[in-house]
């Protein structure tokens, strides 16, 4: 044998050492674990649909169910504007993007703590677990979207619907779902990697969501906020989002180009710092548990 | 000869102690501000617990080297066993090696592809079909999906469960459920293995299976490093062993030789020495000096082991109405267990100036996982030596109930044997 390595072997090598560094990301773990987000997303599918009685039809019924409380509370008790839109659709419409972000925020921030005896027996890129969640979600999003469109046929043909079109910047939905996606993961990579070393920010996780949803003009749209003051709304990402979705979707809704832009931008932001920063406490996060 | 398969150089790692349990951010601000207080006061923090030499204590009081300087290489094709007591490294070892977690210093190469087998079964899904579950696991051991395409009918066939290969898991018998997984594993084929005391869950007939399996793996060329308390099977499975201990490797050479001497010094060993402990309480009239926490029937804590813990104690004279607690408990602060003198009986009203007591408990029926141990010796009713977090032990899993499925302590603490049947009405 000579002392060269076989190509074989050298092919494999895995050098490991503290890595001190913030910035790096292992590609090629991820790249070489490709098959595994694939079978996450299938057991995330799998699972949520085999343990429910109703199944799928509970993506169709929660938003359904909200939007019957939003339309009595908000809309007919408190006399909420809804931009001279028929309130189920309004609302409807602003549960979209924001359900899906929910959705995968509440899960995707647990990673840590519940699959901590997983990740204490088994090492795979951990980012995949949160991933997949976001994955997974679309599809309950796919379904909402369905109710959504169902209703509006409905409402159109009744001619109840309100002063409402489908804009131009429909065509646009599929990039405003990845930036909805994007901004799901960026921030629950930023709490999953807070719970895991601090456990008692979990009972945060319901408040944080409470708090952004009303934050993000799902129930009082950007337009009933005094003009002086809309700016402010530009620095929640998720709020562009879901005024976005209305003025793809229903043709009224309060976008700027700063505004948009500067979404972006902090959309960006929040997913690549969150996943700096998941990375660096997965490589240690098992010695606390 | 090439290159060495798996090349450790000075591999550390440091834990801290006291966050052992998960942290709460309280705690990190106390720490934090303890820390900017203590600028020259020398506040005094909870004490470090057990087996440290001075060396394995960090600069930092509350730190210390689980592993340190650990330098080894082994060849292509080497099955090597790595053994030690409790808390000795093994374990953070294997963790740092199948990159569960990083170490804090030096490096370690490992040239080829790794599997680790920390656990069988790791991420089933009780309600994925088995054909489901063999991807995702197998996919978690590092598999792609078309080399699970191309073995699917070999790991079912060598699981004995083809009729229920679309069924849920969650319906399968225990013995199902484990020959599935260990099919799994057992079609895994890394050039590095490392396994972590798999041996000791299932069956007889099952350990036997594992054993030739992994004798299959070695003729195929492949190397094997495995953790183990079972000593037979290091001896019949690896022709070398690494023996380490405080955190650094004490012994390293051919397996009968490394084994005897590893089981000679277990012998004389006397336990956790406690004299020079700072952080403890009591009027000091006489001092807990070492403590002992081993199997009474020899070999690893398991979870059907009874207990023995022995410790040793001085005084200027004669002990009056001595009585000698010692508490058990788990990470999270939790009390599981008090063993007291006195609610036992036993101790006569008089004890010598100097010596030990023992005492040997019932099986312990805890699941696998970490222990701690406050002692205390009163006298007459009167605090003489306190020592919190004296010593620290693990429990290492077993087939508790015979059928390969025990529930781990992220479930529950304590096991019990129970029997289950069935009436018509």
């Amino acid at each position: 044998m000579s002392d060269a390595p076989s190509p074989h072997l050298a092919a494999y090598e895995v050098v490991i050492r503290p890595n001190r560094s913030w910035l790096s990301i292992d590609w090629r773990a991820l790249f070489e674990f490709r098959d595994l987000l694939v079978l996450l997303v299938r057991r995330d599918f799998v699972s949520k649909y085999r343990q429910t009685v109703l199944g799928p039809a509970w993506f169709v019924l929660q938003p359904l169910l909200t939007t019957v409380v939003f339309t009595v509370m908000f809309n007919q008790v408190a006399r909420i504007s809804t931009d001279g839109v028929s309130p189920t659709l309004f609302y409807l419409c602003g549960l979209l993007g924001w359900n899906y972000f929910s959705q995968n925020f509440t899960v995707a921030a647990a990673t840590f703590t519940t699959n901590s005896a997983l990740f204490s027996k088994v090492y795979f890129p951990r980012l995949l677990v949160p991933l997949s969640i976001v994955i997974s979600n679309f599809a309950a999003f796919a379904l909402q979207l369905a109710t959504f469109f169902a209703f509006y046929v409905g409402f159109k043909l009744a001619g109840t619907g309100g002063n409402t079109h489908l804009s131009w910047a429909a065509a646009l939905l599929p990039l405003l779902v990845l930036q909805t996606a994007a901004i799901s993961l960026g921030a629950s990579l930023w709490m999953a990697a807070l719970t895991a070393k601090y456990r008692d920010l979990t009972h945060l996780i319901p408040f944080i969501i409470q708090l952004w949803m009303f934050a993000s003009f799902v129930i009082v749209p950007l337009s009933a906020v005094p003009a002086k003051w809309q700016w402010v709304a530009q620095f929640n990402p998720m709020a562009s989002v879901v005024e976005a979705f209305r003025f793809s979707l229903l043709g009224v809704g309060t976008l700027t180009p700063v505004s948009i832009t500067t979404s972006a931008l902090i959309t960006l932001f929040m997913l690549f710092s969150g996943v700096f920063i998941f990375q660096r406490t997965e490589r240690t996060f098992i010695d606390t548990v | 000869m090439g290159q060495p398969v798996i090349e450790v150089r000075n591999l550390s790692k440091l834990y801290r102690l006291g966050a052992i349990g998960a942290s709460s951010l309280r705690e990190s601000v106390e720490r934090l501000w303890l820390r900017w207080r203590r600028s020259g006061k020398g506040v005094a923090l909870p004490g470090p617990s057990y087996r440290l030499s001075p060396e394995q204590r960090g600069t930092d009081p509350n730190t210390f080297w689980a592993l340190k300087d650990v330098s080894f290489d082994i060849r292509p094709g080497e099955i090597v066993g790595i053994i030690g007591q409790n808390g000795a490294g093994k374990s953070t070892l294997l963790k740092i090696l199948s990159r569960i977690t990083e170490p804090t210093a030096g490096q370690a190469i490992l040239r080829g592809r790794v599997g680790s087998l920390l656990e069988v079964g790791t991420g089933f899904h009780p309600e994925l079909s088995g054909r489901e579950n063999i991807y995702l696991n197998g996919a978690m051991l590092g598999m792609r999906t078309n080399e699970i395409n191309r073995k699917l009918d070999e790991i079912i066939a060598f699981s004995e469960i083809e009729d229920f290969v679309d069924t849920p898991v969650k319906r399968y018998s225990s013995g199902m459920y484990v020959r599935l997984a260990f099919a799994v594993a057992a079609h895994l084929e890394p050039e590095i293995l490392l396994v972590d005391e798999v041996l000791a869950v299932g069956d007889a007939a099952f350990q036997k299976k594992c054993l030739g399996k992994m004798d299959d793996v070695a003729k195929h060329g492949r190397t094997v490093l495995l953790v183990s308390h079972n000593m037979i099977a290091v001896q019949s499975l690896c022709p070398r062993v690494i023996c380490v201990g405080g955190g650094r490797i004490t012994a390293d050479g051919p397996a009968a030789e490394i084994v005897q001497d590893y089981l000679q010094v277990l012998r004389k060993d006397t336990g956790i020495a406690l004299d020079q402990r700072i952080d403890r309480a009591g009027d000091g009239t006489a001092r807990i000096v070492s403590l002992k926490i081993e199997s009474a029937t020899g070999g690893a804590v398991h979870s059907s082991s009874p207990l023995k813990v022995t410790i040793g104690y001085r005084s200027d004279k004669a002990l009056r109405r001595p009585k000698f607690t010692a508490s058990i408990y788990n990470v999270n602060d939790t009390g599981i267990f008090a063993l007291d003198s006195d609610a036992a009986g036993g101790l006569p009203e008089t004890l010598p100036a100097m010596g030990e007591v023992t005492c040997v408990t019932e099986p312990i029926n805890l699941t696998a996982g970490r222990c701690f141990m406050n002692v205390t010796l009163l006298k007459g009713g009167v605090v003489a030596d306190y020592i919190p977090q004296a010593g620290v032990f693990d429990v290492e899993s077993e087939d508790f109930f015979g059928s390969g499925k025990v529930p781990g302590r992220d479930w529950v603490l304590c096991l019990l044997k129970n029997q289950w049947e069935a009436r018509s009405s």
